[in-house]
Protein backbone atom coordinates (compact mmCIF):
# COMPACT_ATOMS: atom_id res chain seq x y z
CA UNK A 1 0.00 0.00 0.00
CA UNK A 2 3.03 2.22 0.30
CA UNK A 3 3.08 2.70 -3.21
CA UNK A 4 -0.35 4.37 -3.09
CA UNK A 5 1.33 6.49 -0.47
CA UNK A 6 3.92 7.60 -2.27
CA UNK A 7 1.68 8.03 -5.55
CA UNK A 8 -0.66 10.57 -3.83
CA UNK A 9 2.60 12.36 -2.56
CA UNK A 10 4.71 12.32 -6.26
CA UNK A 11 6.52 15.24 -6.49
CA UNK A 12 5.10 18.01 -9.62
CA UNK A 13 8.48 17.82 -11.57
CA UNK A 14 7.54 14.01 -12.72
CA UNK A 15 4.27 15.02 -14.19
CA UNK A 16 5.76 17.75 -16.14
CA UNK A 17 8.44 16.08 -17.41
CA UNK A 18 6.13 13.28 -18.51
CA UNK A 19 3.78 16.05 -19.75
CA UNK A 20 6.54 17.74 -21.72
CA UNK A 21 7.42 13.84 -23.28
CA UNK A 22 3.93 13.57 -24.62
CA UNK A 23 4.16 16.96 -26.19
CA UNK A 24 7.68 16.86 -27.94
CA UNK A 25 8.43 13.78 -29.05
CA UNK A 26 5.12 12.72 -31.59
CA UNK A 27 6.19 16.62 -32.72
CA UNK A 28 9.14 14.95 -33.64
CA UNK A 29 7.75 11.43 -34.61
CA UNK A 30 4.85 12.46 -36.21
CA UNK A 31 2.60 9.58 -35.76
CA UNK A 32 -0.50 9.61 -37.66
CA UNK A 33 -3.97 9.97 -36.93
CA UNK A 34 -7.20 10.18 -38.13
CA UNK A 35 -8.54 13.20 -38.26
CA UNK A 36 -12.21 13.04 -39.54
CA UNK A 37 -13.88 16.81 -40.34
CA UNK A 38 -16.95 17.16 -38.05
CA UNK A 39 -20.29 19.07 -39.08
CA UNK A 40 -19.55 22.19 -37.53
CA UNK A 41 -16.41 22.38 -39.45
CA UNK A 42 -17.83 21.59 -42.63
CA UNK A 43 -20.71 23.66 -42.54
CA UNK A 44 -17.95 26.54 -42.67
CA UNK A 45 -15.99 24.57 -45.73
CA UNK A 46 -19.14 23.81 -47.50
CA UNK A 47 -20.66 27.38 -46.80
CA UNK A 48 -16.92 29.45 -48.20
CA UNK A 49 -17.02 26.30 -51.05
CA UNK A 50 -20.13 27.54 -52.63
CA UNK A 51 -20.15 31.59 -52.41
CA UNK A 52 -19.63 33.25 -55.75
CA UNK A 53 -16.50 33.87 -57.24
CA UNK A 54 -15.29 37.76 -56.14
CA UNK A 55 -17.69 37.41 -53.27
CA UNK A 56 -15.74 39.65 -50.22
CA UNK A 57 -15.25 38.11 -46.75
CA UNK A 58 -14.84 40.14 -43.75
CA UNK A 59 -11.76 38.12 -41.27
CA UNK A 60 -11.83 39.47 -37.93
CA UNK A 61 -8.33 38.81 -35.59
CA UNK A 62 -9.62 38.58 -32.45
CA UNK A 63 -6.88 36.83 -30.84
CA UNK A 64 -3.08 36.62 -29.73
CA UNK A 65 0.54 34.68 -29.27
CA UNK A 66 -1.07 32.94 -26.42
CA UNK A 67 -3.37 31.63 -28.93
CA UNK A 68 -1.32 31.18 -32.11
CA UNK A 69 -1.18 27.38 -32.07
CA UNK A 70 -4.61 27.17 -32.22
CA UNK A 71 -5.90 29.80 -34.71
CA UNK A 72 -3.45 30.70 -36.91
CA UNK A 73 -2.94 26.98 -39.09
CA UNK A 74 -6.91 27.87 -39.70
CA UNK A 75 -6.22 31.17 -40.47
CA UNK A 76 -3.88 30.35 -43.16
CA UNK A 77 -6.22 26.92 -44.44
CA UNK A 78 -8.88 29.62 -44.66
CA UNK A 79 -7.35 31.80 -46.47
CA UNK A 80 -5.93 29.20 -48.52
CA UNK A 81 -9.61 28.24 -49.78
CA UNK A 82 -10.27 32.01 -50.06
CA UNK A 83 -7.42 32.28 -52.70
CA UNK A 84 -8.02 29.31 -54.66
CA UNK A 85 -11.76 29.98 -55.26
CA UNK A 86 -11.27 33.53 -56.27
CA UNK A 87 -12.74 35.13 -52.92
CA UNK A 88 -11.31 38.39 -51.25
CA UNK A 89 -11.02 38.40 -47.94
CA UNK A 90 -10.66 41.79 -45.96
CA UNK A 91 -9.43 41.79 -42.39
CA UNK A 92 -9.32 43.87 -39.63
CA UNK A 93 -8.58 43.53 -36.15
CA UNK A 94 -9.89 43.76 -32.59
CA UNK A 95 -6.74 42.65 -30.65
CA UNK A 96 -4.09 44.77 -30.69
CA UNK A 97 -1.10 42.40 -30.18
CA UNK A 98 -3.10 40.01 -32.68
CA UNK A 99 -2.55 42.43 -35.73
CA UNK A 100 1.11 41.10 -36.51
CA UNK A 101 -0.15 37.56 -36.45
CA UNK A 102 -3.18 38.44 -38.92
CA UNK A 103 -0.44 40.33 -41.08
CA UNK A 104 1.91 37.86 -41.43
CA UNK A 105 -0.78 34.93 -41.92
CA UNK A 106 -2.46 37.18 -44.83
CA UNK A 107 1.17 37.81 -46.48
CA UNK A 108 2.55 34.63 -46.32
CA UNK A 109 -0.67 32.91 -47.86
CA UNK A 110 -0.94 35.91 -50.07
CA UNK A 111 2.53 35.37 -51.70
CA UNK A 112 1.75 32.06 -51.94
CA UNK A 113 -1.68 31.81 -53.79
CA UNK A 114 0.09 35.30 -56.06
CA UNK A 115 -2.52 37.10 -54.42
CA UNK A 116 -2.39 40.65 -55.23
CA UNK A 117 -2.25 43.36 -52.45
CA UNK A 118 -5.96 45.99 -52.27
CA UNK A 119 -7.12 43.65 -55.46
CA UNK A 120 -7.60 39.85 -54.00
CA UNK A 121 -6.87 40.95 -50.46
CA UNK A 122 -6.81 43.83 -48.32
CA UNK A 123 -5.38 44.30 -44.58
CA UNK A 124 -7.60 46.64 -43.01
CA UNK A 125 -5.64 46.57 -39.39
CA UNK A 126 -6.54 47.81 -35.87
CA UNK A 127 -9.08 50.36 -34.47
CA UNK A 128 -9.80 50.79 -30.82
CA UNK A 129 -13.68 50.83 -30.25
CA UNK A 130 -15.28 47.20 -30.41
CA UNK A 131 -19.08 48.10 -30.18
CA UNK A 132 -18.87 51.14 -32.07
CA UNK A 133 -16.87 49.87 -34.93
CA UNK A 134 -19.42 46.47 -34.91
CA UNK A 135 -22.07 48.70 -35.15
CA UNK A 136 -20.50 51.54 -37.60
CA UNK A 137 -19.61 49.00 -40.22
CA UNK A 138 -23.29 48.24 -40.68
CA UNK A 139 -23.59 51.82 -42.46
CA UNK A 140 -19.83 52.71 -43.88
CA UNK A 141 -16.93 50.61 -43.23
CA UNK A 142 -14.77 53.64 -44.11
CA UNK A 143 -16.15 55.31 -41.15
CA UNK A 144 -13.65 53.55 -38.84
CA UNK A 145 -10.83 52.29 -42.05
CA UNK A 146 -10.86 55.28 -43.94
CA UNK A 147 -6.91 54.18 -44.51
CA UNK A 148 -5.32 50.58 -44.24
CA UNK A 149 -2.72 49.32 -42.05
CA UNK A 150 -0.06 50.91 -43.38
CA UNK A 151 -2.06 54.16 -43.86
CA UNK A 152 -2.99 54.74 -47.20
CA UNK A 153 -6.39 55.31 -48.40
CA UNK A 154 -9.03 52.38 -48.81
CA UNK A 155 -10.25 54.39 -51.77
CA UNK A 156 -7.08 53.37 -53.70
CA UNK A 157 -7.65 49.76 -53.55
CA UNK A 158 -10.11 48.24 -56.12
CA UNK A 159 -10.90 45.86 -53.59
CA UNK A 160 -12.53 48.17 -51.60
CA UNK A 161 -14.89 49.88 -54.05
CA UNK A 162 -17.85 48.04 -54.07
CA UNK A 163 -17.42 47.65 -50.48
CA UNK A 164 -19.50 50.00 -47.65
CA UNK A 165 -20.99 48.12 -45.05
CA UNK A 166 -22.36 44.32 -43.99
CA UNK A 167 -24.22 44.27 -47.19
CA UNK A 168 -21.12 43.66 -49.28
CA UNK A 169 -19.54 41.06 -47.16
CA UNK A 170 -20.99 37.32 -47.96
CA UNK A 171 -19.40 36.35 -44.90
CA UNK A 172 -17.65 37.59 -41.49
CA UNK A 173 -15.01 34.81 -39.90
CA UNK A 174 -14.60 35.75 -36.20
CA UNK A 175 -11.02 34.19 -34.91
CA UNK A 176 -11.56 34.25 -31.17
CA UNK A 177 -9.79 33.85 -28.33
CA UNK A 178 -11.89 35.57 -25.85
CA UNK A 179 -15.64 36.78 -25.63
CA UNK A 180 -15.31 39.21 -28.98
CA UNK A 181 -17.56 36.64 -30.82
CA UNK A 182 -20.55 37.91 -28.37
CA UNK A 183 -20.40 41.42 -29.98
CA UNK A 184 -20.02 39.95 -33.53
CA UNK A 185 -23.10 37.93 -32.85
CA UNK A 186 -25.25 40.78 -31.33
CA UNK A 187 -24.73 43.31 -33.68
CA UNK A 188 -23.18 42.01 -36.70
CA UNK A 189 -25.82 39.14 -36.91
CA UNK A 190 -28.38 40.33 -34.55
CA UNK A 191 -28.97 43.25 -36.22
CA UNK A 192 -27.26 43.61 -39.48
CA UNK A 193 -27.97 40.03 -40.56
CA UNK A 194 -24.47 39.28 -41.21
CA UNK A 195 -23.80 35.37 -41.76
CA UNK A 196 -20.77 34.37 -39.25
CA UNK A 197 -18.87 31.76 -38.60
CA UNK A 198 -16.51 31.61 -35.66
CA UNK A 199 -12.83 29.78 -35.32
CA UNK A 200 -12.85 29.48 -31.11
CA UNK A 201 -10.05 28.57 -28.31
CA UNK A 202 -10.75 24.97 -27.31
CA UNK A 203 -11.65 26.80 -23.71
CA UNK A 204 -13.91 28.43 -24.96
CA UNK A 205 -15.72 26.53 -28.18
CA UNK A 206 -18.72 25.15 -25.90
CA UNK A 207 -19.76 28.25 -24.77
CA UNK A 208 -20.87 29.37 -29.15
CA UNK A 209 -22.66 25.72 -29.50
CA UNK A 210 -25.93 27.61 -29.23
CA UNK A 211 -25.69 30.17 -31.75
CA UNK A 212 -24.98 26.74 -33.97
CA UNK A 213 -27.64 25.13 -32.91
CA UNK A 214 -29.95 28.25 -33.30
CA UNK A 215 -28.74 29.01 -36.42
CA UNK A 216 -26.98 32.29 -35.36
CA UNK A 217 -23.73 31.11 -36.67
CA UNK A 218 -22.81 29.28 -39.85
CA UNK A 219 -20.41 27.12 -38.14
CA UNK A 220 -17.95 26.77 -35.45
CA UNK A 221 -13.84 25.68 -35.83
CA UNK A 222 -13.51 24.32 -32.20
CA UNK A 223 -9.72 24.67 -31.31
CA UNK A 224 -6.65 22.90 -32.99
CA UNK A 225 -8.48 19.98 -33.61
CA UNK A 226 -11.25 22.07 -35.34
CA UNK A 227 -8.00 23.56 -37.72
CA UNK A 228 -6.47 20.36 -38.45
CA UNK A 229 -10.14 19.40 -39.72
CA UNK A 230 -10.25 22.27 -41.71
CA UNK A 231 -6.41 21.73 -43.31
CA UNK A 232 -7.82 18.00 -44.45
CA UNK A 233 -10.69 19.65 -45.77
CA UNK A 234 -8.73 21.94 -47.96
CA UNK A 235 -6.05 19.02 -48.34
CA UNK A 236 -2.89 20.95 -47.13
CA UNK A 237 -2.07 19.27 -43.21
CA UNK A 238 -0.14 21.47 -41.95
CA UNK A 239 0.41 22.64 -38.17
CA UNK A 240 -2.69 22.09 -37.03
CA UNK A 241 -2.75 18.44 -38.07
CA UNK A 242 1.11 18.30 -36.92
CA UNK A 243 -0.45 18.92 -33.27
CA UNK A 244 -3.00 17.00 -33.24
CA UNK A 245 -0.89 13.61 -32.01
CA UNK A 246 0.95 16.26 -29.05
CA UNK A 247 -2.89 17.20 -28.37
CA UNK A 248 -4.12 13.54 -28.63
CA UNK A 249 -1.30 11.91 -26.36
CA UNK A 250 -1.16 14.80 -23.33
CA UNK A 251 -5.15 14.36 -22.82
CA UNK A 252 -4.30 10.56 -22.59
CA UNK A 253 -1.61 11.00 -19.83
CA UNK A 254 -3.97 13.64 -18.37
CA UNK A 255 -6.67 10.91 -17.97
CA UNK A 256 -4.08 8.63 -16.96
CA UNK A 257 -3.52 11.06 -14.11
CA UNK A 258 -6.70 11.50 -13.43
CA UNK A 259 -7.21 7.51 -12.68
CA UNK A 260 -4.40 6.96 -10.71
CA UNK A 261 -4.96 10.22 -8.58
CA UNK A 262 -8.45 8.81 -7.95
CA UNK A 263 -6.98 5.00 -7.42
CA UNK A 264 -4.57 6.66 -4.78
CA UNK A 265 -7.16 9.04 -2.94
CA UNK A 266 -9.40 5.74 -2.92
CA UNK A 267 -6.65 3.59 -0.99
CA UNK A 268 -5.94 6.34 0.79
CA UNK A 269 -9.42 7.21 1.71
CA UNK A 270 -10.04 3.13 3.14
CA UNK A 271 -6.42 2.84 4.79
CA UNK A 272 -7.37 6.05 6.78
CA UNK A 273 -11.02 4.54 7.50
CA UNK A 274 -9.72 1.37 8.72
CA UNK A 275 -7.15 3.39 11.11
CA UNK A 276 -9.83 5.11 12.51
CA UNK A 277 -11.81 2.02 13.31
CA UNK A 278 -8.85 0.55 15.38
CA UNK B 1 -32.10 71.89 -7.64
CA UNK B 2 -29.22 70.79 -10.00
CA UNK B 3 -26.74 68.11 -8.26
CA UNK B 4 -23.27 67.44 -9.74
CA UNK B 5 -24.73 63.85 -10.41
CA UNK B 6 -27.79 64.77 -12.27
CA UNK B 7 -25.62 65.97 -15.11
CA UNK B 8 -24.04 62.58 -15.94
CA UNK B 9 -27.64 60.88 -15.19
CA UNK B 10 -29.01 63.16 -17.66
CA UNK B 11 -26.40 62.17 -20.31
CA UNK B 12 -26.56 58.50 -19.74
CA UNK B 13 -30.59 58.71 -19.62
CA UNK B 14 -30.69 60.66 -22.85
CA UNK B 15 -27.85 59.26 -24.79
CA UNK B 16 -29.33 55.15 -23.58
CA UNK B 17 -32.87 56.22 -25.05
CA UNK B 18 -31.06 57.42 -28.59
CA UNK B 19 -29.22 53.95 -29.02
CA UNK B 20 -32.34 52.27 -28.22
CA UNK B 21 -34.97 54.28 -30.04
CA UNK B 22 -31.81 54.07 -33.36
CA UNK B 23 -31.50 50.15 -32.70
CA UNK B 24 -35.64 50.25 -34.26
CA UNK B 25 -35.87 53.39 -36.09
CA UNK B 26 -32.10 53.58 -37.85
CA UNK B 27 -33.36 56.15 -40.00
CA UNK B 28 -32.37 60.51 -39.84
CA UNK B 29 -32.34 61.81 -37.00
CA UNK B 30 -31.39 59.05 -34.95
CA UNK B 31 -29.00 57.05 -37.48
CA UNK B 32 -26.95 60.54 -37.61
CA UNK B 33 -26.81 60.58 -34.04
CA UNK B 34 -25.68 56.81 -33.55
CA UNK B 35 -22.92 57.01 -36.00
CA UNK B 36 -21.81 59.76 -34.06
CA UNK B 37 -22.14 58.59 -30.78
CA UNK B 38 -20.19 55.65 -32.04
CA UNK B 39 -17.26 57.58 -33.40
CA UNK B 40 -16.70 59.37 -30.00
CA UNK B 41 -16.89 55.92 -28.29
CA UNK B 42 -14.47 55.04 -30.83
CA UNK B 43 -11.94 57.82 -30.28
CA UNK B 44 -12.22 58.05 -26.14
CA UNK B 45 -11.46 54.15 -26.07
CA UNK B 46 -8.24 55.29 -28.07
CA UNK B 47 -7.71 57.91 -25.41
CA UNK B 48 -8.47 55.00 -23.19
CA UNK B 49 -5.50 53.38 -23.49
CA UNK B 50 -3.09 56.55 -22.59
CA UNK B 51 -4.95 56.54 -19.60
CA UNK B 52 -3.75 53.01 -19.40
CA UNK B 53 -0.18 53.78 -19.76
CA UNK B 54 -0.20 56.21 -17.65
CA UNK B 55 -0.99 54.42 -14.76
CA UNK B 56 1.25 51.49 -15.75
CA UNK B 57 4.09 53.59 -16.18
CA UNK B 58 3.28 55.94 -13.21
CA UNK B 59 2.84 52.74 -10.99
CA UNK B 60 6.48 51.33 -11.87
CA UNK B 61 7.96 54.71 -11.82
CA UNK B 62 6.88 54.77 -8.25
CA UNK B 63 7.95 51.57 -7.74
CA UNK B 64 11.44 52.40 -8.56
CA UNK B 65 11.53 55.83 -6.93
CA UNK B 66 10.78 54.59 -3.44
CA UNK B 67 12.69 50.97 -4.24
CA UNK B 68 9.46 48.92 -2.99
CA UNK B 69 10.57 45.02 -3.54
CA UNK B 70 11.24 43.78 -7.06
CA UNK B 71 11.97 47.27 -8.15
CA UNK B 72 14.37 46.41 -10.43
CA UNK B 73 11.58 44.42 -12.43
CA UNK B 74 9.91 47.42 -12.84
CA UNK B 75 13.03 48.92 -14.67
CA UNK B 76 13.24 45.87 -17.25
CA UNK B 77 9.13 46.58 -17.90
CA UNK B 78 9.74 50.60 -18.52
CA UNK B 79 12.35 49.96 -20.58
CA UNK B 80 10.89 47.02 -22.81
CA UNK B 81 7.91 49.76 -22.95
CA UNK B 82 9.99 52.13 -23.92
CA UNK B 83 12.34 50.21 -26.27
CA UNK B 84 8.58 49.16 -28.02
CA UNK B 85 7.44 52.75 -28.36
CA UNK B 86 10.35 54.04 -30.02
CA UNK B 87 10.55 50.22 -32.34
CA UNK B 88 7.09 51.18 -33.11
CA UNK B 89 7.58 55.03 -34.13
CA UNK B 90 10.48 54.18 -36.30
CA UNK B 91 9.03 51.55 -38.43
CA UNK B 92 5.90 53.45 -39.04
CA UNK B 93 8.35 56.21 -40.15
CA UNK B 94 10.48 53.69 -42.16
CA UNK B 95 8.07 51.43 -43.81
CA UNK B 96 4.96 53.20 -43.40
CA UNK B 97 3.58 50.31 -40.97
CA UNK B 98 5.46 49.06 -37.74
CA UNK B 99 3.90 45.88 -38.83
CA UNK B 100 6.16 45.83 -41.66
CA UNK B 101 7.93 42.36 -42.02
CA UNK B 102 11.67 44.32 -42.07
CA UNK B 103 10.77 46.34 -38.91
CA UNK B 104 12.50 46.32 -35.54
CA UNK B 105 8.83 46.23 -34.37
CA UNK B 106 8.00 43.24 -35.80
CA UNK B 107 11.48 41.79 -34.64
CA UNK B 108 10.56 42.44 -30.82
CA UNK B 109 7.17 40.73 -31.72
CA UNK B 110 8.40 37.77 -33.20
CA UNK B 111 10.82 37.34 -30.90
CA UNK B 112 10.29 38.55 -27.53
CA UNK B 113 6.21 39.07 -27.14
CA UNK B 114 4.95 35.58 -29.21
CA UNK B 115 7.55 33.30 -27.33
CA UNK B 116 6.39 35.23 -23.84
CA UNK B 117 2.88 34.76 -24.52
CA UNK B 118 2.81 31.34 -25.72
CA UNK B 119 4.85 30.39 -22.73
CA UNK B 120 2.84 31.67 -20.42
CA UNK B 121 -0.12 29.85 -21.96
CA UNK B 122 1.23 26.57 -22.52
CA UNK B 123 2.67 26.64 -18.56
CA UNK B 124 -1.41 25.73 -18.25
CA UNK B 125 -0.64 22.69 -20.29
CA UNK B 126 1.84 21.81 -16.90
CA UNK B 127 -0.03 23.06 -14.26
CA UNK B 128 -3.72 21.19 -15.78
CA UNK B 129 -1.99 18.10 -15.49
CA UNK B 130 -0.59 19.00 -11.92
CA UNK B 131 -4.35 19.68 -11.18
CA UNK B 132 -5.81 16.55 -12.56
CA UNK B 133 -3.47 14.51 -10.75
CA UNK B 134 -3.98 16.00 -7.64
CA UNK B 135 -7.64 18.02 -7.35
CA UNK B 136 -9.73 16.30 -9.98
CA UNK B 137 -11.32 13.29 -7.59
CA UNK B 138 -14.32 11.47 -6.99
CA UNK B 139 -14.96 12.75 -4.31
CA UNK B 140 -19.08 12.44 -4.47
CA UNK B 141 -21.74 11.46 -7.20
CA UNK B 142 -22.03 14.81 -8.45
CA UNK B 143 -17.89 15.26 -9.08
CA UNK B 144 -17.80 11.84 -10.33
CA UNK B 145 -20.14 12.24 -12.76
CA UNK B 146 -17.96 15.13 -14.18
CA UNK B 147 -15.07 13.38 -14.46
CA UNK B 148 -16.16 10.86 -16.34
CA UNK B 149 -18.07 13.26 -18.65
CA UNK B 150 -14.32 15.33 -18.65
CA UNK B 151 -12.51 11.51 -19.73
CA UNK B 152 -15.07 11.15 -22.25
CA UNK B 153 -15.01 14.94 -23.76
CA UNK B 154 -11.30 14.87 -23.34
CA UNK B 155 -10.82 11.33 -25.52
CA UNK B 156 -13.68 12.20 -27.96
CA UNK B 157 -12.34 15.96 -28.89
CA UNK B 158 -8.88 14.42 -30.12
CA UNK B 159 -8.40 12.28 -32.80
CA UNK B 160 -7.16 9.47 -30.72
CA UNK B 161 -10.71 9.07 -29.80
CA UNK B 162 -11.85 7.79 -33.04
CA UNK B 163 -9.01 5.09 -32.89
CA UNK B 164 -10.38 3.87 -29.45
CA UNK B 165 -13.50 3.99 -30.88
CA UNK B 166 -16.05 5.45 -33.67
CA UNK B 167 -18.31 5.55 -31.29
CA UNK B 168 -16.46 7.89 -29.23
CA UNK B 169 -16.89 11.34 -30.96
CA UNK B 170 -20.26 10.72 -31.79
CA UNK B 171 -21.13 10.44 -27.87
CA UNK B 172 -18.80 13.54 -27.30
CA UNK B 173 -20.76 15.26 -29.96
CA UNK B 174 -23.92 14.49 -28.04
CA UNK B 175 -22.68 15.49 -24.89
CA UNK B 176 -21.76 19.01 -26.05
CA UNK B 177 -25.20 18.97 -27.90
CA UNK B 178 -27.52 18.10 -25.61
CA UNK B 179 -26.55 17.84 -21.65
CA UNK B 180 -23.76 20.73 -22.24
CA UNK B 181 -25.25 23.17 -24.98
CA UNK B 182 -28.79 23.18 -22.18
CA UNK B 183 -27.12 23.96 -18.99
CA UNK B 184 -24.56 26.63 -21.30
CA UNK B 185 -28.02 27.82 -22.61
CA UNK B 186 -29.20 28.21 -19.65
CA UNK B 187 -26.76 30.22 -17.88
CA UNK B 188 -26.38 32.08 -20.87
CA UNK B 189 -30.48 33.49 -20.81
CA UNK B 190 -29.95 34.13 -17.24
CA UNK B 191 -26.39 36.66 -17.70
CA UNK B 192 -28.48 38.09 -20.91
CA UNK B 193 -31.38 38.88 -18.91
CA UNK B 194 -29.54 40.13 -15.86
CA UNK B 195 -27.26 42.46 -18.35
CA UNK B 196 -31.03 43.86 -19.69
CA UNK B 197 -31.85 44.48 -16.29
CA UNK B 198 -29.06 46.03 -15.51
CA UNK B 199 -29.26 48.39 -18.78
CA UNK B 200 -32.35 49.66 -17.60
CA UNK B 201 -31.50 50.17 -14.13
CA UNK B 202 -28.21 52.47 -15.73
CA UNK B 203 -30.42 54.25 -18.27
CA UNK B 204 -33.46 55.21 -15.48
CA UNK B 205 -30.64 56.37 -13.18
CA UNK B 206 -31.61 53.38 -10.35
CA UNK B 207 -27.86 51.50 -10.46
CA UNK B 208 -25.45 54.54 -10.09
CA UNK B 209 -22.31 52.42 -8.86
CA UNK B 210 -20.98 53.35 -12.08
CA UNK B 211 -20.55 57.49 -10.64
CA UNK B 212 -18.49 56.27 -7.77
Amino acid sequence: MKIFEKMSRIDRRYIYILIAAVVIVPLLLKPKLPIIPTKPVKDIFDYVENLPEGSNILISIDYDAASMPEQQPFLEALLRQCFRNNLKPVMLVQWQLGAPLGTQGLEKIAKECNAEYGVDYINLGYRPGYVAQMVGIGREIRDYFAVDYKNVSVDSFPIMKNIHNYNDFALLVGLEAGATYLLWVEYAGGRFKQKIALALNAVSAPDAYYFYQSKQIIGIVGGMKGAAEYEMLENKPDLAVAGMASQSYSHILIIIFIIFGNIAFFVEKNRMKKEGGK
Amino acid sequence: MLKSKNIPLTITFIVGIIMIVSFFIPHRPFGDIEQISLKWYSIIAGFTMLLGVDSLVGLHYRKIKRKEENWQHSIVLIAGFLMVVIAGIVGTVQFGSAFDEKSFFTYIYNYFIVPLQSTMFSLLAFFVASAAYRAFRARNVDAALLLITAVIVMLGRVPVGEVISPYLPKFTDWIMEVPQMAAKRGIGLGIYLGALGVSIRIILGIERSYLS
